[in-house]
């Protein structure tokens, strides 16, 4: 990526002049802190069963209640929010990585691999995700590492097709040409040349592509379609208070509290780092050239 | 002296278009002698940058070269595979490209592709660095140590420029490629880069394939000028006598046109009335026939085949 000295100690100077940004970072940090120090944090363990303290409501024993087998909810979202944040983020990594291959392929490549990637991708895409996760589950099994799958294959072609874009924008530009001149072959001009210029949107819709993850997790938990019982999960938090509404409010709160958070946190942040690295914005403050 | 380090005979190069064949270089002569530098000089779409973009082997997907061949130091260019070719780009045959503001990466530091152009050499990055700063120095880029860190949207189009003048000559090419380098610049900078050009080509001996349609330029620069015309070469020869006593009825509209020329103030540029011919459907004569006020019979049905002498003209007028 760019190495260029203080980077990222002007990238987070302007983000510190947007409110938004700034509050969308803390809440980031804030849900990355408690996902990673979930079992410090927790003050119970998540899975330990209370059947006498069935369906409390937030007490000082338990600050956000418990659920229908007397869990305590609050240790069951912290460690859901683990959960959440670690299908994102490989689910987001790997089928990154892979789109970003795929996309460069498919944007630099010859004509007729182009063709036949857009065509496999927008065949991925047509797909809708619910129906095909309901296949792959009856196929499989739900298991963590199967929501895991769901995601990467559908989001592989959303990201291929951004990075083919990206690639075929700066493909036919003169400095690759002269890159080219110089004798640098096409493995080289595309790390060294291409990826620069592609890797921040790409990062930033990474970010952005963290509430959409975390929520169909959450989506085919819910459905039963996710990580299998008692893992503790936000969708499956959700889905355990779904069937107790009418006893308690508490988990269905509790639940979708933090996906509310996760989704606004990623949201606010991405959107203030678009904003600073959108070309057309950028160079406001610089010199132009 | 011994031959030319670059010798190109007889090269057509065609491009496929919906209209048919469009013949943009035909039986292009040029030769290259080691350390000189040769202007090529013509209006656009002549064919100048097709001939460079055949030179690096790097021509459109649709065009096809139909026949001659390019003699590098003996070798033919033409029929090297790519990673040969590839080996020979930015080492042996370097080039510079016309607009400083498109030919640098905008999103990395100078010292990126400073240090990325001599990925061939198996120094470390401290002495890559070292002599992208001396490459620097020697183009007149003020505190270069400093510009490597700096991005190219902070550098003006003339420092822009050489620095890309000075990664082509990172690699102490034998020959440099210059396709218009100086026509993005205003005139002051321009004269600025051209004496830096004629000092670097006597430090390194390279030889220095200058492409321009500012006469002024060529003259102030170039050793020998080959002029094209709609794909061919009507004139070539030593830069004073083509200058001084142009032979074919083209160069001498050229010159002409050139408004450091005009003596007297006018209210009207000369042009050269006319259009470039079709390069689709050629006439079967001269291809400046139409537009030359000296044409006889002969320039109508018969094609000029320039003389093998240093000063050549394709014209019957001079050849018969």
């Amino acid at each position: 990526m760019n190495s260029a000295p203080g980077f990222f100690s002007e990238t987070f100077g302007k983000l510190r002049s947007d409110p938004l940004g700034i509050c969308g970072l803390v809440i980031v940090v804030m849900v990355l802190l408690s996902a990673i120090f979930a079992s410090y944090l927790s003050p119970y363990d998540p899975l330990e069963v209370d059947v006498y303290d069935r369906l409390a409501s937030p007490s000082w024993q338990h600050w956000l209640g418990t659920d229908q087998l007397g869990r305590d909810i609050l240790s069951r979202v912290l460690h859901g929010g683990r959960i959440a944040l670690k299908v994102s983020l490989v689910a987001i990594s790997i089928s990154l990585a892979a789109g970003l291959v795929l996309g460069m392929v498919a944007g630099f490549g010859p004509r007729w691999l182009d063709r036949i990637l857009v065509v496999c991708f927008d065949t991925m895409r047509s797909f809708p995700t619910i129906m095909f996760a309901l296949a792959i589950v009856v196929l499989t099994g739900p298991s963590l590492n199967t929501v895991i799958g769901i995601i990467i294959i559908t989001s592989i072609p959303t990201y291929a097709r951004i990075v083919r874009t990206q690639t075929q924008a700066v493909r036919d530009r003169d400095y690759i040409l002269a890159e080219r001149a110089m004798g640098a072959s096409t493995a080289r001009i595309l790390r060294h040349h291409v990826l620069p210029n592609i890797a921040a949107p790409l990062l930033i819709l990474a970010s952005m592509d963290v509430p959409a993850v975390v929520g169909m997790e959450a989506g085919l938990s819910f459905l039963g379609l996710g990580v299998n019982p008692p893992t503790p999960s936000w969708g499956a938090i959700l889905n355990d208070g779904y069937s107790y509404l009418r006893n308690s409010p508490w988990p269905i709160i509790a639940g979708g509290i933090p996906l509310i958070l996760v989704t606004l946190g990623f949201t606010f942040l991405g959107e203030s780092l678009r904003d600073i690295f959108d070309p057309k914005l950028r160079g406001k403050g610089g010199d132009s050239g | 002296m011994t031959g030319p380090v670059l010798d190109i005979r007889d090269l057509s190069v065609n491009y496929r278009t919906e209209q048919g064949m469009l013949r943009a270089l035909r039986n292009v002569n040029l030769q290259v002698q080691p350390g000189r530098i040769v202007g090529i000089v013509g209006e656009s779409g002549c064919g100048k940058s097709t001939l460079i973009s055949a030179i690096i082997r790097l021509l459109a997907p649709n065009a096809e070269i139909a026949g001659g061949s390019i003699l590098w130091k003996g070798s033919d260019l033409l029929t090297l595979d790519a990673k040969a070719m590839r080996a020979l780009r930015g080492k042996e045959i370097s080039m510079v490209f016309q607009d400083p503001m498109s030919s640098l990466n905008p999103v990395l530091t100078i010292g990126r592709p400073s240090t990325d152009v001599q990925h061939r050499d198996s120094r470390s990055r401290q002495e890559k660095r070292a002599r992208a700063i001396r490459m620097l120095e020697r183009v007149d880029i003020p505190n270069p140590k400093e510009q490597l860190d700096r991005y190219p949207h902070h550098l003006s189009g003339g420092m822009r420029q050489r620095v890309a003048i000075a990664m082509a000559l990172m690699t102490e090419p034998g020959l440099l490629i210059a396709d218009e380098p100086t026509t993005a610049l205003d005139a002051t900078l321009e004269i600025q880069i051209i004496h830096r050009l004629q000092k670097l080509q006597r430090d390194f001996d390279c030889s220095i394939l200058f492409i321009s349609h500012h006469l002024g330029v060529i003259a102030e620069l170039c050793e020998e000028v080959v002029v094209m015309y709609a794909g061919e070469v009507v004139e070539s020869g030593p830069m004073r006598d083509v200058f001084s006593t142009p032979q074919h009825p083209y160069t001498r509209k050229l010159l002409e046109c050139d408004p450091a020329r005009i003596a007297e103030v006018s209210r009207h540029l000369p042009v050269i009335s006319g259009q470039l011919p079709d390069l689709v459907d050629l006439p079967a004569g001269c291809v400046f026939c139409e537009r030359c006020n000296q044409a006889i019979e002969k320039c109508r049905t018969e094609r000029p085949i320039a003389g093998n002498g240093s000063h050549n003209a394709a014209c019957h007028l001079v050849n018969s």
